[in-house]
């Protein structure tokens, strides 16, 4: 199973405590992890990813094995500790705002 | 009718003020939905357990939620607005085509006799219709594809539909308004559309008479008469008596004619209320003094109402869609501020009290009868 850790907004929208974990066939890549994501959980749909383009939300950053995959090709492999469960993909609001 | 609810959007979530007949003791529940923006909630007139609310962030975009029990549990339901064909283009800022793109939901309007059947107005501009309980929507693409919808250009708040009026009597007419575009009107529930936008003038824009361009900022209409509509634009409170053929002033003696609401009394068509505010760069209230202003003649003649309102150094906004009636006699008023307050009046707006005074800052209100 993949790990993935959301914002604290989008655990209460998906109604999680905590991380959430999906089976991602291989290879696991970042945009198969996101489509995981939004089937086990649809609300999250269009929260992530802009639900026309599939392009990551602007203020949306994704982190794996200390790697920024936030301007990654969708089609980027995770590395090998969040495609074993080792550790999470992190899903992170960006520090925006003031 | 034994109480009322009073549904509370904020920058930061969502509140649920309940009291009694009386008006006099509240309950405060929430925030719901803490830390998104709640544009508005609302409920279904046929079935008041059935509520609405269009929550959205900056980060993380657009969901709505359904509650079926009056808001003690939500559901998430489908956020995906998509533009009808061809999306097309409006003016830019600096009158370029600019792609349509979906942002948010401003206003949501449950059919008057559907709980099933809500209406939502969009910025980028443009209206969804959902016949299956918020589901699935599509776009009423009539409104964007009638013809001037490549002539419309964002207001500083964004290219919003953010007024929805449906007429009671079953026409299958509806009202809408757009910043900046004007007011428009379809006779086939939705399926064509047309502006109307004669006798608005808007010295701001290059054309001020043109047939579309012009900031509505709200309009209103009471349900015995709904081929008269009240309008509070950029500048200027406007009346039509035709249904939207013809607008005709009726600031008269408001010490501001800038504003962003427009209310009617329930009970009575030519009872209506504004909040002048100071100008279009100061969106505070003038003189630094909160007063609603009613007009018992259908304008032009307006009187101060400031018990109980803040008479010194206030310097609050009340947005477009943050004044609702109740249905009770006397009528009760409210409305919600961008300081956090949120003030009723069980008279009909002769004295006001807060019912809360910390709030986030107040987007929009809306009021349900409660059986």
């Amino acid at each position: 199973m993949i790990r993935v850790a959301l914002p604290a907004p989008l655990r209460a929208l998906a109604g999680l405590t905590g991380e959430t974990a999906v089976a991602v066939a291989a290879p696991v890549t970042l945009e198969a992890v996101l489509e995981a994501v939004e089937a086990a959980h649809p609300m999250l749909r269009g929260t992530i990813r802009d639900p026309a383009t599939g392009a990551r939300r602007a203020l949306v950053r994704f982190f794996a094995a200390g790697a920024d995959f936030s301007h990654a090709s969708p089609r980027a492999l995770m590395p090998a500790s969040v495609a074993a469960g080792r550790e999470p993909l992190l899903i992170v609001g960006a520090i925006a705002g003031g | 009718m034994s109480g009322v609810r009073v549904l509370v959007g904020t920058r930061k979530g969502a509140f649920i003020l309940t009291s009694d007949g009386q008006r006099q003791r509240w309950d405060v529940s929430g925030p719901l939905f803490g830390g998104w923006e709640i544009y508005h909630l609302k409920g279904s007139p046929v079935d008041p357990n059935r509520l609405y609310a269009s929550q959205s962030s900056g980060w993380f975009g657009q969901v709505i939620q359904r509650s079926n029990d009056g808001g003690q549990t939500w559901a998430p339901m489908s956020n995906q607005f998509a533009y009808a064909g061809v999306t097309g283009t409006h003016q830019w800022y600096d009158g370029k085509p600019h792609p349509w793109e979906f942002k948010r939901v401003w206003h949501l309007e449950p059919s008057l006799t559907d709980p099933d059947l809500v209406y939502a107005g969009a910025e980028d501009a443009a209206l969804f219709r959902t016949a299956d309980g918020a589901q699935s929507w599509q776009e009423l693409a009539g409104l964007r594809g009638h013809g001037s919808g490549s002539r419309w250009q964002p207001g500083a708040g964004g290219m919003c539909l953010h007024t929805i009026l449906l007429d009671p009597s079953g026409s299958g007419r509806i009202f809408v308004a757009i910043s900046a575009a004007g007011a428009f009107r379809s006779d086939d529930a939705g399926l064509t559309w047309r502006p109307i936008n004669r006798g608005l003038r808007s010295e701001y824009i290059p054309e001020p008479t043109a047939e579309v361009g012009h900031c509505v900022h709200r309009i209103a209409m009471h349900r015995s008469r709904p081929q008269v509509l009240f309008m509070q634009k950029h500048w200027d409170v406007m009346r039509s008596d035709d249904a939207g053929e013809s607008w005709r002033e009726i600031s008269g003696n408001l010490p501001s004619d800038f504003g962003f609401p427009i209310e009617v009394h329930a009970h009575e068509p030519d009872t209506i209320y504004v909040v002048p505010i100071k100008s279009d760069s100061e969106h505070y209230p003038p003189e630094g003094k909160l007063r609603v202003y009613r007009s018992r003649t259908g304008g032009n003649e307006w009187e101060a109402l400031t018990a109980g309102l803040p008479q010194r150094d206030c310097y609050v906004n009340v947005l477009r869609d943050a004044t609702a009636v109740d249905a009770l006699d006397p009528c009760g008023i409210y409305f919600g501020t961008t300081g956090g307050q949120v003030y009723a009046s069980a008279d009909a707006g002769d004295r006001w009290t807060p019912i809360v005074q910390n709030f986030p800052a107040v987007v929009s209100i809306e009021v349900q009868m409660l059986p």
